[in-house]
């Protein structure tokens, strides 16, 4: 049985990071409108990115020795909380940050910690990460992309789908077999990290329902890794995986996606001077949802920072937080529309309807919303 | 919160306050054999001024128990009107009246009181605060309602002030409200699971079936959400709520109580609505209870009011009005 997640605090050594953060954003996202903030940890900027990292705000959480900042889960939590309550751009840096500077601090080698930390933290290397393919979606663990040793290193075949960034990261992530076939499952599957401009590799961008092209399918032509490239252990591969999705779904960037079009609506309705009555119950209604989900991600944050990879409840908050963040722009949308009085101002009309047309994807990208079920599921004893 | 202190108070639950007492107690309205094990065990006086400096968050692992095993008596409602009022507060299970109306032939009506049917006092408000009247004068009648320990309360004599509006107390009847509500979810959590294992069919568990095990997740979900929005709620030091925190909590146990209920009745089948099953008598209080003291809508009202007013953006308005300070969660919560 799961046990409640309780509520924590943020100590005060991290809540001193808050007003810096702020004071920085509110100089380098003045003029930047709604539209483009709504696309938050969507959002690709690499000039904005390193300017972070001049301020030390990426791998905040990463050893100083490594460039990092040597905090602990607590900074990022507020980091993270500030810059997605603003909508910062953040896509560029978001996955080394998140997720792959973490992995290779947990599993790398001394040389690759190295060689890639220090340039994660100064945004010089941007990550993506490769885990769907064509065939093999929710079912991850029947991957077909294969890297096979040689005398040198590995050769690696195959291809990825959905890769959020890889036109324009410098490194990818991958998931691949490195023994057996897809009948093994969760054995013979390795991480390699692949430099994205190797040989043999090609991007091919994929555009979205929103005038977007952030996801990509990449081929892997009989690509020549070198040795190093493998992370961690041969055949460990899934479950370095299962310890990174933690980190992937136990943020806030899982509850406050559609943060910036709720203040686009409330700056609206201050600005008519006239909510009506079903407006104030429907702004309170998503506030009473967000408040216990924003102390339920702070208390993952509070199980990171004890040491502890709170994968079930990790899955339960984003369940809750993508369901809130797909229901706000459906009920804005009924709410703006239910007077005949012509559309609502242009700002928040585009505003609205790119968190519309993106908002089935909350519930996809890191496990599908039936996925996490799953694995509650089987955390309850179910499966 | 002690966690001694907890489990003796759990022991004393599952002892006095069986499933069938909690039937008897239904039908009759006589609680006063239960109520003389609570008034003995001395928790009631545990937010009493001085008493070691209890405030919610040490009342709040006790009033989850309550709901869990859903108390018919105001227990949680008499240790809060003892640590508001003290030596003041009125004899035995006190109830709290969530609104006061005078009539035109003069009499004051308090109706839709939570556990009115069980109570010897009543609380509400007068221009001089919080006071208790005792109904052994009162007309007590209950709601009609199968089950319900509701009644409407019609008083002869008031305190000299009469009654008057009563905030303070609507938002603490609220709270207590919602941390009932999710110490009763997590209930049906353990309910709705223990038969999802037990019950075959097809041959096999129905908690197997993916489609029962996608509800079950739901349903972990909603629970996990009621009570930290309780634990918010009750995240304070002293025994008066924040009535935003309070608006939270009470808001977010109604729409959690309104998925869970459904979820656990769809996993039961036609046992869950069964007189003798114990299912009922949780979904019963958890339908109930969305209402008592102001229903999500209402709180929700309240909420969006006040965020709109304040005139910052949600998250800062988060931090820095709704959310509480360092000082509330020092130490935590046991």
């Amino acid at each position: 049985m799961l046990s409640p997640l309780q509520l924590s605090r943020i100590p005060d050594r991290a809540e001193t990071l808050r007003p810096a953060v702020r004071a920085f954003l509110a100089e380098a996202l003045a003029g930047r409108p709604a539209d483009r903030l709504a696309r938050s940890w969507m959002g690709f900027d690499a000039a904005f990115s390193r300017a972070l990292a001049a301020r030390g705000w990426v791998g905040l959480t990463l050893p100083r020795e490594y460039g990092g900042g040597g905090k602990d889960a607590f900074h990022r939590f507020v980091l993270a909380e500030e810059l997605l309550a603003r909508g910062a751009p953040v896509s560029a840096h978001w996955i080394a940050d998140r997720q792959s500077g973490p992995l290779i601090l947990k599993y790398g080698s001394s040389a690759q910690k190295d060689f890639f930390l220090p340039k994660i933290c100064a945004a010089e290397a941007f990550f993506c990460i490769g885990m769907s393919e064509p065939q093999s979606g929710s079912d991850l663990a029947g991957l077909r992309t294969r890297a096979a040793r040689t005398a040198e290193g590995w050769v690696l075949k195959g291809q990825k789908l959905w890769t959020t960034n890889a036109h324009r990261a410098q490194y990818m992530i991958a998931l691949v077999r490195t023994s057996g076939s897809p009948e093994d499952r969760h054995q013979g599957l390795s991480q390699v990290i692949v430099d994205l401009s190797l040989p043999g590799i090609t991007v091919r961008t994929i555009g979205d329902l929103a005038g977007d092209a952030h996801f990509n399918e990449v081929f892997f032509d009989d690509v020549q890794l070198p040795a190093d490239a493998l992370v961690g252990e041969e055949g460990a591969g899934w479950a370095q995986v299962t310890a990174e999705l933690a980190f992937e779904r136990s943020g806030p960037e899982r509850i406050y996606g559609s943060i910036v079009l709720f203040d686009a609506w409330l700056g609206h309705l201050r600005s008519l001077q006239r909510a009506s009555e079903s407006d104030l119950i429907l702004a309170g209604k998503l506030l009473a949802h967000l408040a216990p989900l924003r102390e339920m991600s702070l208390a993952l944050t509070a199980r990171l920072a004890e040491g502890a990879s709170p994968v079930i409840e990790a899955a339960l908050v984003k369940d809750l937080g993508t369901e809130f963040e797909q229901a706000l722009p459906n009920l804005l949308a009924d709410a703006l529309y239910a007077s005949p009085e012509g559309p609502p101002p242009e700002m928040l009309l585009r505003t609205l309807h790119y968190v519309l047309q993106v908002c089935p994807t909350f519930s996809l990208r890191g496990g599908t919303r039936e996925i996490l079920r799953g694995v509650i599921a089987r955390a309850l004893g179910l499966r | 919160m002690d966690a001694l202190l907890v489990d003796s108070f759990e022991k004393l639950l599952q002892g006095a306050c069986s499933p069938a007492i909690v039937r008897e107690v239904e039908r009759t309205a006589d609680a006063s054999a239960l109520w003389a094990t609570i008034e003995a065990s001395g928790y009631l006086d545990l937010l009493l001024p001085g008493e070691g400096g209890a405030g919610l968050r040490e009342a709040f692992p006790l009033w989850l128990a309550c709901g869990h095993h859903t108390l018919p008596v105001p227990l949680a409602q008499t240790m809060w009107a003892r640590g508001v009022l003290g030596a003041d507060a009125g004899a035995g299970a006190i109830a709290i009246a969530p609104t006061v109306q005078r009539r035109s032939d003069g009499s004051w009506h308090c109706p839709g009181v939570p556990f009115g049917a069980v109570a010897q006092s009543l609380l509400l408000h007068t221009p001089e605060g919080p006071s208790c009247v005792p109904l052994a004068a009162a007309r007590v009648q209950r709601s009609g309602v199968h089950g319900s320990l509701q009644a409407d309360i019609v008083l002869g004599a008031l305190p000299d002030s009469g009654p008057c509006g009563n905030a303070d107390l609507q938002v603490a009847g609220a709270l207590i409200t919602a941390t009932l509500m999710a110490g009763a979810l997590q209930r049906l959590l353990a309910m709705t699971l223990q038969y999802a294992n037990d019950r075959a069919q097809f041959g096999k568990p129905i908690g197997k079936f993916q489609a029962i095990q996608q509800q079950l997740a739901v349903l972990v979900e909603q629970a996990f959400a009621a009570r930290m929005a309780a634990e918010l709620g009750c995240a304070e030091t002293g025994v008066m709520p924040q009535r935003l925190r309070a608006a939270v909590a009470k808001a977010r146990a109604a729409d959690a109580a309104e998925k869970a209920v459904a979820i656990a009745h769809a996993v039961h089948g036609a046992i869950g609505v069964t007189d003798e099953f114990d299912l009922q008598l949780v979904t019963r209080r958890l339908q109930e209870g969305r209402g008592d003291h102001g229903s999500a809508s209402y709180w929700h009202a309240q909420l969006g009011r006040a965020l709109l007013a304040a005139g910052t953006p949600t998250v800062p308005f988060l931090l820095e009005v709704l959310l509480p300070g360092p000082a509330a969660r020092d130490g935590g919560v046991a």
